[in-house]
């Protein structure tokens, strides 16, 4: 059990018990704020708790369950479920759905549909289907599914033939809020490193010495520039 | 009411809401969390994190002058 002791300038040194820094910084990746409450540093842990995971859901909501999907294919390379990932278990759903739509296969938690590619009326293609503009079509149909890869990307003919896809129409129905949604995501994941770092080292308090430190080399850098 | 139409709900109500208060949630939760990685005590760390936002909204302050000023050339 490593315990760290921060000695302070006035009062009682800050000590803090990290326990198993390995399974408090697991804890800490799989569900942000775990490994401190794990640590008993209750305080910190809900704050991460409150943070981070108020971030990742209000960036998953407005960008309506879509923002965070893992797809490592070619012409849809999402780097950012690489950051999203950090935040632990509420981004694996993703990995669940790229696993079950790898080979052509419907998601899970469907969201809506879409006409295919290959749809007679070429202007709603990737369009989403609704009672206003279906004629009782039949055919097989795009599903968007919550935290799925944006589904029809691995037809060739459909990035070539029409100038949208999926992906596309997700941009372009979800406008600045997709963007923004991704944004809130990939913070959230970074901020949970940070938070996983804290569980596995404990805090980065400057101590007395280090501070003492620092003030003579900027006293040394000061001389020199009057020099 | 469905999982879409509540969402488009949302996007209905967050409309109304300009583009640039979405960076203030953000200034917040990034102040404290980085305050959090700094400090054990919760005193500390929002004393940390209230800097830390004056310094955020100072630099893109300076960030959204410096643009301003570059506008003025077109």
């Amino acid at each position: 059990m490593p315990e760290i002791v921060y000695p302070q300038e006035s009062g009682e040194p800050v000590v803090v018990d990290l326990q198993d820094p390995y399974w408090a910084a697991f804890l800490a990746w799989v569900w942000p704020g775990a490994g401190h409450l794990y640590q008993r540093r209750f305080a910190k842990g809900l704050l991460f708790m409150i943070c981070i995971l108020s971030t990742y859901f209000f960036g998953l909501g407005i960008g309506q369950g879509r923002v965070v999907y893992a797809s490592f294919k070619p012409g849809d390379l999402r780097w950012q479920f690489v950051c999203q990932l950090g935040v632990g278990a509420p981004a694996l759903p993703a990995i669940i759905q790229s696993m079950k739509t790898k080979k052509g296969g419907d998601p899970y938690w469907v969201l809506c549909e879409r006409f295919p590619a290959d749809y007679p009326n070429s202007s709603l293609a990737f369009h989403k289907i609704t009672p206003e503009n279906n004629n009782d079509y039949t055919g097989e149909t795009i599903k968007d599914g919550f935290m799925a890869p944006p589904g029809g990307m691995n037809k060739p003919r459909a990035r070539s033939r029409v100038q949208t896809d999926t992906l596309g129409r997700w941009h372009f129905e979800g406008k600045h809020y997709f963007e923004m949604g991704t944004l809130f995501t990939v913070i959230a994941g970074l901020l949970n490193l940070l938070a996983v770092y804290d569980a596995f080292c404990g805090p980065a308090i400057i101590t007395p010495a280090q501070r003492e430190m620092l003030e003579s080399k900027k006293k040394k850098k000061n001389k020199k520039k009057s020099k | 009411m469905n999982v879409f139409s509540i969402a488009d709900l949302e996007h209905v109500l967050l409309a109304s809401i300009p583009q640039i208060w979405y960076a203030l949630p953000l200034i917040v939760v990034v102040s404290l969390v980085y305050g959090a990685t700094r400090h054990e005590n919760l005193r500390e760390i929002f004393a940390h994190s209230l800097r830390n936002a004056i310094w955020c909204v100072g630099f893109m302050a300076i960030i959204f002058f410096l643009i301003w000023i570059v506008g003025f050339w077109n």
